[in-house]
């Protein structure tokens, strides 16, 4: 048996089934491992004596029927656990305790999953690196001054540094797909309505969805399987019939139509991430699927729209932070100063720039101009999907335009930062699902990872097409352990 | 178009954030590469085009509107900056 550390999910459950493990020396394996691992500041906040305590009583009285028996599990520090500190990255809910549990981290525990703790992101997920969070940077696994990506940079992290078995991050412009493509692992944007959006922290309701992270994709079918339920406590959740994702999964991918669609070959893009796509299609071949040649014209403007849409509502719902109820307080010399101190305080520059641009896109005079006008180019981006689906099963692109960067390489330049969520955005702007799979490494080492979209609720489709093609890559996450002296 | 020092201290304004003028000056230069980038979607022709509202495009389920968390009043309350008995303290507003 190999460490418990570097099992994957469905090892660790086998494992604890057959009572070769128990839970608590699972858990002890990987609060130690965390412990060690200090420096790349993967947490906000650690719970380990709660885990412990939740372990020994798991392995007191176990219950094999749960599908995460005694799991432990760190999570971003975006969804609300009642009794624990939940962040968002920010000062502003650096002292913020929920008195409720987000649906989706209840539907792990419910399955028998323990917390360990919860993991540094972007703050309030807004950025593609983890610089902007107030907790600082986290360090990737891969690469020392590397970014893992973001928002859910600690998620990645910790996941491909092996704190966790498998993790859930929150995706709104690519935060689960990119960070995945940046250390070396897989991670999926459900369908928008598929994981309930309850007691997640807002950033644009429209485009926020939850999703797992793993290490394979029969991990993270299984976690999608776990977190993917209709609640009524989401008004957008949609109650669709749900499959038994890990269960149905499959590798025959035979006859299956994949779309390449051409304005995905962007200006400047690297070699190696044409080269990766090359080679992804041919993988897919070798799959036996069939190969169409697609075009999406609208891309080009996704990311244009996806600038006025997420900040106009994350400015809306960034309204709440006003010192007053809870989180962080400045004093004033009256209400209002009181609430402009804290706002100008309690937030960073990113999330400030943010919602000034929100503000401004939905101001007086402006609506139409900006956000109407988004508005209508994201049916366009919708469209173009709708009618390739017409054709095709999936679509298949690299996930990011690049490997991962240094840490402060583009912090000075918000555009060049953004635009590492060009393959991503139009996904949310259009609900639909996707999975990134990790696909091959850059001249440096760096891992790079592939991106297939899939139709609304065909979630089972391209995790069956993630699933073939993985085989076929064969993939292995090159980590040294650098930073374990 | 330019967003210029005025603007930006009229959104800061609306938006509640106070800037002094070395982040106005930040933010003025940010905003206009970000306006610059956003004024590309001026190219297509959307006159015709409907607008998406809702990208889950059902209509919302009823429910009834009962409450269900029992208790919680002072769980609330220790989240507060400034509480006063059962209420949240904020400063002054009535002279």
């Amino acid at each position: 048996m190999s460490e418990i550390t570097s099992q994957t999910l469905t090892e660790l459950v086998k494992n604890i089934k057959q009572k070769k493990i128990s839970s608590e020396e699972t858990t002890k394996a990987f609060i130690e491992r965390g412990d060690k691992s200090k420096i790349l500041n993967s947490y906000i906040t650690e719970d380990y004596s709660s885990a412990l305590s939740k372990a020994k009583n798991f392995d007191n009285k176990p219950n094999f029927d749960f599908k995460l028996p005694g799991i432990p599990i760190a999570v971003k520090d975006l969804f609300c656990t009642n009794g624990v500190k939940t962040t968002a990255g920010s000062k502003i809910l650096s002292n913020f305790v929920p008195t409720y549990e987000s649906t989706v981290t209840q539907n792990i525990w419910n399955e028998g999953a323990i917390l360990l703790g919860k993991l540094n992101c972007d703050e309030f997920a807004m950025g593609s690196s983890n610089e902007t969070s107030f907790f600082g940077n986290v360090q990737s696994p891969i690469h020392k001054n590397l970014v893992p990506g973001g928002s859910s940079g600690g998620s990645a992290s910790a996941l491909a540094a092996n704190l966790t078995p498998i993790t859930i991050g929150t995706d709104t412009g690519g935060s689960i797909r990119q960070p995945a493509s940046f250390t070396g692992t897989v991670g999926l944007k459900p369908t928008y309505g598929s994981c309930s959006r309850y007691g997640i922290v807002a950033f644009a309701s429209s485009l926020d969805q939850a999703g797992p992270m793993s290490k394979d994709v029969k991990d993270c079918a299984l976690l999608y399987e776990i977190i993917s339920t209709y609640d009524e406590k989401d008004s957008t959740s949609i109650d669709f019939k749900r499959n038994k994702y890990s269960n149905e999964l499959s590798n025959d991918i035979k006859g299956k139509k994949i779309g390449i669609p051409k304005e995905y070959r962007v200006d400047g893009m690297p070699k190696e991430i044409e080269d990766l796509w090359t080679k992804g299609i041919e993988y897919a071949k070798d799959c036996g699927a069939e190969i169409i040649e697609i075009s999406l014209p609208h891309t080009n403007y996704a990311l244009s729209a996806y600038y006025i849409v997420a900040p106009a509502e994350a400015s809306s719902n960034l309204a709440r932070y006003d010192g007053v109820k809870y989180g962080f307080r400045s004093k004033g010399e009256n209400l209002i100063d009181m609430y402009e101190k804290t706002r100008s305080e309690g937030f960073g520059a990113e999330v400030q720039r943010r919602i000034m641009i929100g503000t401004y896109v939905l101001s007086s005079g402006y609506y139409d101009a900006y956000y109407l006008k988004a508005q209508k180019v994201r049916r366009l981006i919708k469209n173009d999907f709708d009618e390739v689906y017409k054709k095709v099963d999936a679509i298949l692109t690299p996930s990011t335009p690049s490997s991962a960067f240094k840490i402060g390489e583009k912090t000075n330049d918000p555009i060049s930062m953004y635009l590492n969520d060009i393959f991503t955005v139009p996904v949310n702007l259009a609900g639909l699902p996707a999975i990134s799979i990790p696909a091959g490494v850059d001249a440096k080492g760096y891992p790079l990872g592939l991106q297939i979209i899939g139709k609304a609720f065909d979630e089972q489709n391209i995790l069956d097409i993630a699933y073939a093609m993985e085989e076929k890559i064969a993939f292995k996450n090159k980590i040294t352990d650098w930073w374990i002296k | 178009m330019t967003i210029n020092l005025k603007t930006i201290k009229h959104i800061s304004k609306l938006s509640r954030i106070s800037v002094d003028d070395k982040k106005a000056k930040k933010l003025e230069g940010d905003l206009n590469l970000i306006f610059e980038f956003i004024e590309k979607l001026n190219e297509l022709d959307t006159d015709k085009i409907e607008p998406l509202t809702s990208i889950a495009e059902t209509t919302l389920k009823f429910r009834t509107d009962e409450v269900k968390s029992k208790d919680i009043r002072n769980q609330i309350l220790k989240n507060s900056p400034e509480k006063n008995e059962d209420f949240f303290v904020v400063p002054k507003v009535v002279e």
